[in-house]
């Protein structure tokens, strides 16, 4: 985080010093924090909204046949997290909300995921598995019905908005599949690494050991 | 399009129906839910403002035209149109931005040219990922996103590239 933050920065800052937009700049500086704010509030009424909805269905036992329905791809997706725990249930219900294509609803849904993820895996300064590969999904876009893209289409004077369809499910799986391909690529290398450390030090340990005897 | 106006309302509905049907006190337990997303909203602002403050200064900056650029003759080999490449750079960075861009592609070159159809299939099979990094990352005390970054921008790569091929694909424009 702290390199995206501050890379993001320095660069535009040396790069408007060339272009000569350093004005504008120094605007957006100040201007996008306050829009941050009314962003934050603005999705306050819905974080607030879907989690209170959220509660409800999970009190009448909703949220578990959900994620009971899910359980085949994300038990093997997420290894790390209890099946059936609340954790798994926020997960699912964000990939149904992301299914249907409603973004308002997936994001506090995936905040809630989040925090339960943390909640069970035990609050820690670096992500988990279960976090990154969640994050990775949601970037990666699940939806099936690019529904504002096929409003501006028909806008547009498209003569069937919904044509792109087949193509951006194709595009859409390619790139999950890719995303989940990528996370899971790097937990191995992970792991590997930190077997070798492990051996590393192992070996060292029965070294000293067999030079005091 | 009037159906996926339906869909919230009627999940809403449904919830609540199946709910009352098994006795929940729905009021107070919407409510307490509802409580607790105050203080979660509450948590990711830092986050958002610090992210969204980098994000506006590196668009203003005219850093992107000079990505835009360096990224075109590659884009060419991909057989990428060089007016996608603006929106393929914008997406993962700003979706009000790149919702801008698409716009204006569509507007410009019609939606169902080769150059809209990209547009549109780029724009619809991804997501705006550093703000997503954000949101997420922001509600927990996580520091290091380890590998979420390049895992993701791998995915958005493979998305962009995909948007190309499938829509030459399905609409037989072959190069």
């Amino acid at each position: 985080m702290t390199w995206i933050f501050a890379g993001m920065i320095i660069i535009s800052v040396v790069f408007a010093l060339f272009t000569g937009r350093i004005e504008q700049v120094s605007q957006a500086a100040i201007g996008e924090a306050s829009s941050a704010v009314e962003l934050c509030l603005a999705l306050m009424g819905t974080i607030c909204f879907w989690n209170g909805l959220m509660k409800v269905a999970d009190k009448a036992g909703l949220t578990e046949k959900i994620s009971r329905l899910f359980s085949p791809v994300t038990k093997r997706l997420f290894k790390d997290l209890k099946s059936g725990g609340a954790a798994m249930k926020m997960v699912c219900m964000n990939m149904s909300a992301n299914l249907l294509g409603l973004g308002n609803a997936a994001t506090p849904l995936g905040i809630a995921a989040m925090r339960e993820m943390e909640n069970e895996c035990g609050a820690s300064e670096s992500a988990s598995n279960a976090m990154i590969m969640f994050v990775v999904l949601n970037t990666a876009s699940l939806q099936l019905i690019p529904t504002t893209v096929a409003a501006l289409r028909l806008k547009n004077g498209s003569a069937n908005p919904f044509d792109i369809l087949p193509a951006v499910w194709v595009s859409s799986i390619a790139s999950v599949a890719s995303g989940v391909i990528a996370v899971k690529l790097f937990e191995w290398l992970t792991r590997r690494r930190k077997q070798k450390e492990i051996r590393h030090s192992l070996n060292r340990y029965c070294d000293e050991v067999r030079k005091a005897v | 399009m009037k159906l996926t106006d339906m869909i919230i309302p009627i999940i809403i509905a449904g919830i609540l129906g199946y709910a009352l049907v098994q006795r929940v006190d729905i009021f107070s337990v919407f409510t307490k839910g509802a409580k607790e997303g105050i203080s979660v909203s509450i948590k990711i602002l830092p986050a958002l403002i610090a992210l969204i403050t980098a994000i506006g200064m590196f668009k203003t900056s005219g850093a992107l035209d000079v990505l835009t650029n360096a990224i075109r003759p590659f884009a060419e080999k991909i057989h990428m149109p060089s007016e996608v490449v603006p929106l393929a750079i914008l997406r993962p960075i700003s979706g009000s931005g790149a919702f801008a861009v698409f716009e204006d592609i569509l507007s410009t070159h019609g939606a169902d040219s080769l150059i809209g159809r990209i547009a549109s299939v780029l724009e619809g099979s991804s997501e705006t990922t550093f703000y997503t990094i954000a949101l997420y990352f922001g509600c927990t005390r996580v520091k290091k996103t380890r590998y979420t970054l390049p895992c993701s921008l791998t995915a958005d790569f493979v998305g962009f590239l995909m948007s190309v091929i499938t829509v030459r694909m399905f609409f037989g424009m072959m190069f």
